[in-house]
């Protein structure tokens, strides 16, 4: 009788021991942390209140990386979003039933692939010597707009943002397909005894019938771009002089290069603060929907 | 389609009114696909001329990136291998590996304990294991770097594999859990009174038909551990322990005067995925769409 009080608990044990070690204790550690000044080569610890948090707002780098993030994230919310889905609506239409597993198939293909690839494979598109870009400018008459994209502080970002859009549009667009796939036909046909035009079904009926998933994917697109960390640290690590820097950047900078603990410790609770308030909308909007 | 020109008009007007919408719809059609072909050339072609420039020598990068090479060098792929990347492709295939294996029999153990007994507590560990997925990696990557090197696992495969466990477990274990509750109840009681108790009841009836989801899960995992890039990149500093993410960066310092070669890493880097998922495309896709928001 006895085992049989424990067993649940037994079956949960391992889950539960691994998420409180490396996630809920660091989670509350860094709480902590971001009230203090330290660094990982000394033992003193100075209390310094809320020092770290009003350092931030006469931090201009930091309001570049927050700026930087928000940029992201609206473009990413236009193109990846509202292009993923009108791209699924075209690739699920009948006339392009031919050629769609194709496109569909190479859409995807950059989602597999790991962001080191993806990155150096950029680099040398953005390469002022080599690169594809610049190649491709030149070929069709404007070569005065080539540069080297990474080097310079007014492109290095947005080619940044650009090769996200070229990774990440193809996930959204499998998800739109997917749910597309599951409208019933018959709502489309009873739209075209209407004489409703391709346009108008579109609005009228994918649009509302994709709700659920279309919670998904913004609250997916807007936590990628919140913490993104890889594209900009592959290219350009934040820079140059810190025009490039996003939240994930500048707190790995602070942390690992400039050995500011307890200020970096802020900068992560500034991304904590977003994205849970961003999953608790989710959390939210789904518990109108299912459990699960 | 097909219905809409069955109107009682005069069939003449009617006919030239069809054809003159199709005129413009072909146009609509017409434009439509060129766009399609611009967006699959942007996509497809970098792919396509990192694969041809890995069988060029690095000069012939340099004085016609365009063309296809003089001669077709396979050896930029042994030597690729050779020099480092078989290393990274054996560490990740083995961090990857351990991970997707513990991931499944935590996240299989917990949602058995929370499907099939009611205890006290059981709420608050469904909310503790599944809001994990709140937290991303990058809030807690301070106190996780002194906690690894607490643990003494600093730079040793661990650190990955222990942290990768704990963030997709609360994703899966919510995948699983909803698929062990759909199953029927009689099917328990029928094994119950055969006999069968608490793991058996595991083994023989909920793992042989979890298998699915399992699988969905497995392949959702392996993509997320394969493709993780802050923990591999900060929690390993030996060269001969680093997965392809942080690997690639140091192949490309080390490579940085020989292109060619370094394209045929990346190349071989990217292989393993794109063949799972040519191979594998609906479990694939049903596991992306399924994982959702931390896909």
């Amino acid at each position: 009788m006895k085992i049989r009080n424990i067993a649940p608990y037994l079956y949960v044990a391992p889950s539960l021991i691994i998420a409180f070690i490396f996630i809920y204790y660091p989670v509350m550690e860094n709480v902590q942390s971001s009230f203090f000044s330290w660094s990982p080569f000394s033992d003193t610890k100075e209390f310094v209140a809320l020092q770290n948090y009003t350092r931030l707002f006469d931090d201009s780098v930091f309001l570049v990386a927050l700026k930087n993030n928000l940029i992201h994230l609206v473009i990413s919310l236009a193109v990846q979003v509202v292009g993923g889905l009108v791209l699924a609506a075209i690739l699920e239409d009948v006339v392009f039933r031919r050629v769609a597993p194709v496109l569909r198939t190479v859409y995807f293909l950059p989602v597999l692939i790991s962001i080191s690839v993806i990155g150096l494979l950029f680099s040398f598109i953005y390469n002022p010597d080599i690169g594809l870009l610049n190649k491709f400018l030149a070929m069709v008459g404007l070569e005065e707009y080539a540069r080297g994209w990474l080097g310079d502080s007014d492109t290095a970002f947005p080619a940044i943002i650009a090769m996200g859009q070229w990774q990440g549009i193809g996930y959204i667009t499998m998800l739109y397909i997917v749910a597309i796939q599951k409208i019933p036909p018959d709502l489309y046909e009873a739209a075209e005894m209407d004489g409703a035009g391709k346009i108008r079904k579109f609005l009228h009926i994918t649009v509302p019938q994709v709700k659920e998933i279309s919670f998904v994917t913004i609250i997916y697109t807007v936590s990628q771009s919140i913490l993104t960390f890889s594209d900009v640290y592959v290219l350009t690590k934040g820079g140059p002089g810190n025009s490039s820097q996003v939240l994930s950047t500048y707190l790995y900078q602070k942390a690992f290069v400039d050995s500011e603990m307890g200020y970096a410790s802020t900068i992560a609770n500034v991304i904590l603060g977003i994205t849970v308030v961003v999953y608790l909308i989710q959390a939210k909007v789904f518990k109108n929907g299912q459990e699960g | 389609m097909k219905l809409t020109v069955e109107t009682g008009r005069n069939p003449y007007v009617a006919a030239k009114q069809k054809r003159r919408r199709s005129l413009g719809s072909m146009i609509v059609i017409s434009l439509t696909f060129l766009l399609l072909s611009a967006l699959f050339l942007a996509i497809a072609y970098p792919l396509l001329w990192m694969v041809i420039n890995s069988f060029k020598t690095t000069e012939e990068i340099f004085s016609n990136s365009w063309a296809l090479p003089v001669q077709w060098l396979f050896s930029n792929y042994a030597e690729a291998w050779n020099k480092g990347v078989s290393k990274y492709f054996l560490n990740s295939v083995f961090v990857t590996a351990v991970t997707v294996f513990l991931t499944l029999l935590f996240s299989v153990l917990s949602a058995y304990g929370l499907t099939r007994y009611s205890f006290r507590g059981k709420y608050l560990v469904l909310a503790l294991l599944s809001a994990g997925i709140m937290f991303s990696p990058q809030v807690s990557l301070i106190p996780l770097y002194k906690m690894v090197q607490a643990l003494g696992i600093h730079d040793t495969h661990w650190a990955l594999i222990l942290p990768y466990v704990a963030f997709r477990t609360s994703l899966i274990v919510l995948l699983v859990r909803s698929f062990f509750l759909s199953i029927p109840k009689e099917l328990v009681e029928a094994a119950y009174m055969d006999g069968c108790t608490g793991i058996g009841i595991l083994f023989r009836i909920y793992l042989p038909l979890s298998m699915p989801i399992l699988f969905t899960s497995g392949l959702l995992t392996a993509y997320w551990a394969w493709n993780e890039f802050l923990f591999a990149v900060i929690f390993i500093d030996s060269d001969s322990l680093k997965t392809i993410t942080s690997g690639l960066l140091a192949f490309r310092d080390a490579m940085y005067t020989d292109w060619a070669v370094l394209m045929a890493g990346l190349v071989i880097s990217a292989i393993p995925l794109v063949l799972l998922f040519i191979f594998m495309q609906k479990s694939f896709i049903r596991g992306l769409a399924e994982g959702g928001v931390k896909g």
